[in-house]
């Protein structure tokens, strides 16, 4: 479209005439389906998905008569990062809300059971809630901030024109597909991978334009030295990929049905499966989050990575010690012993380097430890990293054979994955949003510095209330489990186990409302500062230009 | 098939992690590195007070400590 030297828009290019025609097809797809799906749900789920690819192709419609997208290249992109914190701000409430009803039917479930809207009943509301707080929430955390820090420390513009927009729309295409597939029903049963062929199919393509977006804008750096937090959302981008397509190898009954059959049956896929499940706490919710880790700390602490070397040490460790441990999750089943003792064995392994990094992203505070006191942000950072450390401490427990005996299908189970969730992944999020949001919109601090304070202590009394009672209900669960009379008949029924841990499942569903609560007073946080209503300039707060630097000397 | 995979996995494969996770060690610890990772930690620290040349603000322009 522009005549001048530099091309700031793309115009309709062939990259647009691929997008286009893959929307075209997914239209083509959605109306067939809809009109003669093999059954009733893929029938009501079909008009969902085609809505979304029609809303896609009207966007670009959109885009491209306005000369296409934008390109400057002496400016980073970050008008796709604020896309993204919006989102994930969103989703955050989502995610969390969910959470929140799903903990009250289970603390009163004949209160909030409804027969006739079978599409709220816990089964389908608790994939909803994991899905949204882990994939919508946390994906589109790690979306932003690696389209943030990938161009930052390699000083160039996110690369690939129209396929960024493409990531991330498609991304909240599939969490939608996703959605309301739960609720109608739609799920192949596999913990953290319930979306069924087609969406599984749609997120593969996504991820693959998500990678190539990655590595093209990594190979275009201006930086010799590739960052370490770039490795780590490396890693994360090409396991999770890996980690998708082999799961979720399946064979569906029909191209326009919902319903599909996994590729293993029997032990292989229970292994596959917790190969896929644990990888994902590995490598989504742990290599991604140390990548925010490893660029953020040192950001608004002002202070390089405490050690360097470590970090690369605890790169390699934890890419070549994770993928082993899923077997953990079968301990006592027909999976072969050997094979859950490597899992465990590799699960201890994994203190090292989770201490190691641990250690490194706390030690980046050295000379900057005031700051723990004057800056809530930094204060949150660094409490989320103190609970990386204890789940990550507590996980390997937990992995020990014997150990686990006691705490595999309790509460205790949920207490940790959520000291892990609320804390380490909830916080270092929150912390990275509360840096994006001024650098992003330009602003010389938050809205509230007070509010941020808020948001840290009702959020880490819900975490308290949260893990706490879980440990309680989860050990007495397990220990009534297991109870025996002096003529070895089991001493509870498993109602009475139920009944038992009902005060703790309300303390629970308080803890998640303060959680959400401090999410909610974020929300409102971010939305004044959008505004510009600004009252005090925050010290902590460096104004980021938008204008690309020139690489150090 | 199955054993021909476990066998290849059980003895070259089992090399190849180690020896890849051993040479991931060596480079982190060689110290001639050392000056390139010192460099390297701060990395994030150095995108701020540099605008490229085409922007209209000078180079080196203090504006950024305002604020601080």
């Amino acid at each position: 479209m522009s005549a001048s030297a530099v091309k700031l828009k793309t115009g309709f290019d062939a990259q647009a005439g691929i997008v286009a025609a893959i929307f075209v097809v997914g239209v083509l797809w959605s109306l067939f389906a809809a009109a003669n799906g093999a059954d009733a749900a893929i029938r009501t789920h079909a008009w969902v998905i085609g809505l979304g690819f029609l809303v896609g192709l009207f966007s670009m419609a959109g885009v491209y008569s306005g000369g296409g997208v934008s390109i400057d290249k002496t400016q980073y992109n970050e008008t796709i990062i604020k896309y993204g914190v919006i989102a994930s701000l969103f989703w955050a409430v989502a995610g969390l809300l969910v959470g929140v009803v799903i903990a009250f039917q289970l603390a009163f479930p004949a209160l909030l059971s409804f027969p006739d809207f079978p599409e709220l009943n816990f089964g389908r509301l608790r994939p909803l809630h994991t899905s949204a707080v882990i994939f919508a929430f946390g994906g589109n955390v790690l979306i932003a901030t690696s389209f943030y820090v990938v161009q930052r420390t390699c000083r160039t513009r996110l690369a690939g024109g129209v396929w960024p927009w493409f990531v991330f729309w498609g991304y909240q295409l599939f969490i939608v597909v996703a959605a309301t597939g739960y609720l109608l029903g739609i799920t192949q049963g596999k913990e953290y991978a319930e979306p069924e062929w087609y969406a599984d199919l749609w997120l593969t393509i996504v991820w693959v334009a998500y990678l190539l977006v990655f590595m093209a804008t990594l190979m275009r750096r201006k930086e010799p030295h590739i960052y370490v937090a770039n490795w780590f959302y490396l890693a994360f981008i090409v396991t999770i990929a890996l980690l998708h397509v082999v799961n979720n190898l399946a064979m569906p009954v029909s191209i326009i049905g919902a319903r599909s059959y996994s590729a293993f049956s029997g032990v292989q896929d229970a292994l596959t499966q917790w190969w896929y499940g644990h990888n994902a706490v590995g490598f989504f919710l742990t290599a991604g989050f140390l990548a925010i880790m490893y660029y953020f700390i040192p950001k608004r602490a002002e202070r390089p990575v405490f050690s360097y070397r470590l970090s690369i040490i605890h790169f390699w460790a934890l890419i070549f010690i994770y993928i082993w441990a899923g077997p953990h999750h079968l301990h006592y089943t027909a999976l072969p012993e050997w094979a859950q003792t490597l899992g465990m064995t590799f699960s201890i392994m994994l203190w090292m380097p989770s201490w190691g990094g641990m250690i490194n992203g706390l030690m980046t505070l050295s000379g900057a430890w005031d700051k723990l006191r004057t800056d809530p942000v930094i204060r949150m950072l660094v409490v989320s990293v103190a609970f990386y450390g204890m789940s990550t401490f507590e996980g390997p427990v937990m992995s020990i054979r014997a150990v686990n005996s006691l705490s595999h299908y309790t509460d205790w189970t949920i207490g940790h994955v959520h000291s892990g969730a609320l804390g380490w992944v909830g916080f270092i999020s929150f912390g990275a949003i509360y840096c994006l949001v001024p650098w992003l919109w330009k602003r010389k601090g938050m809205f509230s510095k007070a509010l941020i304070e808020w948001h840290f202590w009702i959020a880490t009394i819900g975490i308290l209330l949260y893990i706490t009672s879980m440990w309680v209900s989860g050990i007495m669960q397990g220990l009534m489990w297991r109870a025996y009379d002096s003529l070895g008949f089991l001493e509870f029924s498993f109602i009475q186990t139920v009944e038992a841990m009902q005060p703790y499942y309300i303390i629970r569903g308080l803890g998640g409302v303060l959680y959400l609560a401090g999410a909610l007073l974020m929300c409102w946080n971010v939305y004044k500062t959008i505004k510009g209503d600004v009252r005090e300039s925050d010290a902590s707060v460096k104004p980021q230009s938008a204008s690309i630097a020139a690489p150090a000397e | 098939m199955y054993e021909l995979l476990a066998s290849f996995a059980q003895t070259w494969g089992m090399l190849l992690f180690i020896t890849l996770f051993i040479a991931g060690g060596v480079y982190a610890l060689w110290p001639k590195n050392q000056a390139a990772f010192d460099e390297a930690a701060s990395l994030p620290l150095m995108d701020d007070d540099r605008p490229a040349a085409a922007d209209d603000v000078a180079p080196c322009d203090k504006d950024v400590k305002h604020h601080g």
